[in-house]
């Protein structure tokens, strides 16, 4: 068995995650733990759609924010992909993926404050990032052959408008719409900042205990998301995009002169900004690096290593809800109903509700980092494995499950996990927010001592981070050969 | 079809950019730091501005902020140009904004104080000092930049046990506000909490606290703390002496109710002067540079 590539990466990842457990704070602190989850449960099933008179325009305004960023993120990824084989292009593209949308909200609103485009922007620069990318793969994976029978003198952009498009139009538009869908829920957790999305009110109601109210929000939110196909149609798009500007609210007007004092003051690290020089500099980027970053990375690395895994776990364990090899339609709709509620709720609000109700360690990010995104892979390979056929004297049950199909899907398994690895590391480090000591915890508290200099250095350590570990990633894709569509 | 889709994109990120928002120069914005529950800080800044605007002739809004910093970066950015600080988000902010000044504080801020409380199950009672007991046990403060729930408490903890809080519990916390401090400590969530007398006052008089599982251990030394705080260049937008309408009008606050709902019993006149200390410790403890 160990003779296998797979096996012995899955093997070594598994063993890392073992002893960063190790390490890990893993503890549930609240006292009654259990009441206050039977207490949200409750609130779930006892929804209280009209307690509060700004969840509708809430919903409004996340729909807003996520067309906006979306299409601009998106003009731009696609300007992007056209020059993306320029390497400067695409280190400025993986460097602007690699920062995750709360902390360019949380970059933005120290100088634009809280007019809309903070938030647009901070959906569309890492998004665009991330377009550029996807399109230029999908670009480079088109068939060439249409291209090389153009007449000689074909101009470069009719060539590219009429063979590279229409071959790429249903992965363009499949990938987009997908993105639409992350884009929701990326504006919703905006509001965790201030941004006058549903996150802003859903921490409102949640940290008072008003569980009903929370979960009236949640449903409005799943209802939202799974009821895209039925109000995302190409023809309303052009409707939706060229009315979304004018729901993003008024918020409050930007003074210009903010922009260019974040740029040249608050940023420039202190020393420097104090005309202590180079000899001022040094001690503050030790004393950044060992107070703050470096056990900051740790504890990014050892949460995102348990949660790759624990996603793994999940992943493996939930995929045959919906795989049509096992159980009754009854049984796939239940699966299919918790796979959605789990990948389409974000991260940090899963998170967020978890610390509420346990109590502050790493266990509530590690369970909401594999419910999400273990929820997303299960869904992609449940979906596989209904697509393969078995003899019909095939195993049953468990055997089933172990010797014919998980095995079968076993490489586009580690191809997703692997593809997800950044992405859990970014959203680790951003859990910080909520007070778990990664990188986003020693973020959040420099920006909230006013010392953007510090917190600018951390997000730079964070991007850097981010980048080494796709690159890590994509790295033992190559060596196992595992190939993977993109996902968000 | 892609082209003109790319049109669209581009004529609504265009409009984008055209429609800013439309907050008239007229409009004085102010915001609080967000210590306590959402739903009362807009309950009672909503009233306040009201009667802002009543008394002084121009609109008044009033935003809702998710953090201390966010209040401080508000006011710093000229987005809002009054704001009802805390001692050390007032001191932070003051020192950014050139010319701002403090202008009132409640009659309960001059001599403002701090308790640290406990959950039952730890067995501490109300002392003369911070009992050793403490070493070991779980402890959240209230903001990061909170003065009553983080600042002042870190700084008796500092001098008490000569070491820092992370060193001294086992596990730290920022729970956000000072109504989420007492519920985490009341359900036990964390062992010991630090909270200002203010908001523990008020929520055991009004019923919403259950004595039987949390209690005070320990009350801090008093320290100045909340006050009104407005730009420098008010006077210049607003108008020759709208500075000092502002305090009076705030000053001349006589309604019950709203002075109910932060609770203070009045406002008096204050300087920046008042927060010297507050700034000392803020250095010391290495919050301010």
């Amino acid at each position: 068995m160990f003779s296998s590539p797979t096996v012995r990466v899955s093997f070594l990842f598994v063993a890392i995650a073992l002893v960063a457990l190790v390490f890990a704070d893993v503890a549930i602190t609240a006292a009654n733990p259990w009441k206050d989850l039977g207490r949200f449960f409750m609130g779930i099933v006892t929804p209280d759609f009209f307690s509060s008179e700004g969840v509708a325009l809430a919903l409004l305004r996340t729909v807003a924010f996520a067309f906006v960023g979306v299409a601009l993120g998106g003009l731009c990824g696609f300007v992007l992909s056209l020059v993306y084989r320029n390497p400067a292009v695409r280190m400025f593209c993986a460097f602007i993926r690699a920062i995750h949308e709360l902390f360019w909200a949380l970059i933005f609103l120290q100088f634009f404050g809280f007019h809309p485009l903070t938030g647009v922007l901070a959906i569309a620069i890492p998004y665009a990032g991330i377009f550029a990318k996807v399109y230029s793969e999908i670009f480079e994976e088109a068939d060439p052959t249409p291209g090389r029978l153009l007449p000689p003198g074909t101009g470069v952009v009719s060539a590219f408008l009429y063979t590279r498009i229409p071959d790429c139009w249903v992965q363009l538009r499949t990938y987009t719409a997908y993105r639409l869908e992350c884009g929701l829920r990326s504006s919703a957790i905006l509001g965790f900042v201030g941004l006058p999305t549903l996150g802003f009110f859903l921490e409102s109601a949640f940290s008072q205990g008003h569980y009903s109210e929370a979960g009236a929000m949640l449903i409005l939110f799943y209802v939202l998301i799974a009821t895209m196909p039925l109000w995302v149609k190409p023809k309303l798009l052009p409707v939706y995009i060229l009315g979304a500007p004018f729901f993003l609210g008024e918020g409050l007007p930007i003074v210009w002169g903010n922009v260019e004092r974040f740029f040249t003051q608050d940023i420039i690290p202190s020393p420097l900004r104090n005309g202590e020089g180079m000899g001022g500099l040094m001690p503050w980027l030790g004393d950044v690096m060992a107070t703050e970053a470096l056990p900051g990375i740790w504890n990014t690395l050892v949460l995102t290593q348990i949660a790759l895994v624990a996603t793994g776990l999940i992943a493996l364990l939930t995929f045959p809800l919906i795989s049509n090899h096992f159980g009754g339609p009854v049984r796939r709709t239940g699966g299919h109903i918790f796979l959605v509620i789990a990948r389409s709720t974000p991260e940090y609000i899963l998170a967020y509700i978890l610390l509420q109700l346990w109590g502050p360690s790493m266990l509530p990010a590690v369970v909401a980092l594999a419910l999400h995104n273990g929820g997303i892979i299960g869904h992609l390979i449940g979906r596989q494995s209904s697509a393969i056929d078995l003899r019909p004297d095939a195993a049953t049950g468990f055997n089933r499950y172990t010797y014919e199909l998980v095995p079968r899907v076993y490489r586009a398994f580690l191809a997703f996990l692997f593809y997800r690895w950044e992405i859990i590391m970014r959203e680790t480090a951003i859990l910080g927010i909520l007070g778990i000591y990664t990188l986003g915890f020693y973020v959040d508290s420099a920006i909230q001592n006013i010392q953007f200099d510090r917190a600018m250095m951390l997000i730079l350590v964070t991007a850097l981070l981010n980048i080494g570990v796709d690159a890590l990633g994509r790295f033992i894709r190559k060596k196992l050969a595992l190939q993977t569509m993109p996902t968000c | 079809m892609a082209l003109n889709i790319i049109r669209k994109l581009a004529a609504a990120s265009a409009m984008l950019f055209a429609c800013s928002a439309a907050v008239s120069a007229q409009t004085l914005v102010f915001t609080a730091i967000p210590d306590e529950d959402e739903t009362k800080l807009v309950e009672r800044f909503r009233g306040i501005a009201d009667y802002l605007s009543e008394n002084l002739d121009v609109d008044v809004r009033y935003i809702p902020v998710k953090s201390y910093a966010a209040a401080v970066s508000a006011f710093r950015n000229n987005q809002v140009q009054l704001a009802w600080f805390g001692g050390l988000s007032g001191v932070q902010a003051r020192s950014l904004v050139p010319g701002s000044e403090a202008i009132a504080q409640g009659v309960e801020d001059q001599a403002f104080y701090s308790h640290i409380i406990a959950h039952k199950s730890t067995g501490l009672n109300e002392a003369e000092d911070l009992p050793e007991a403490l070493r070991g046990k779980t402890f959240t403060f209230g903001s990061k930049g909170s003065t009553s729930g983080r600042l002042i408490p870190e700084y008796y903890i500092r001098e008490a046990f000569n070491e820092a809080p992370d060193d001294v519990f086992s596990r730290v916390g920022f729970s956000g506000n000072h109504t989420r401090t007492l519920r985490l400590v009341e359900a036990g969530t964390y062992e010991v909490g630090a909270i200002n007398f203010s908001v523990w006052d008020k929520e055991t008089k009004d019923g919403n606290v259950d004595t039987d599982a949390v209690k005070v251990i320990w009350t801090t030394p008093s320290y100045p703390n909340y006050q009104w705080s407005i730009r420098g260049d008010a006077d210049e937008r607003f108008g020759e002496g709208f500075t000092d309408r502002v305090q009076q009008a705030l000053l001349n606050m006589k309604d019950e109710e709203l002075l109910n709902s932060f609770p203070r019993s009045g406002f008096i006149p204050v300087s920046n002067d008042a927060y010297a200390p507050i700034e000392a410790v803020g250095k010391q403890i290495g919050i301010i540079d």
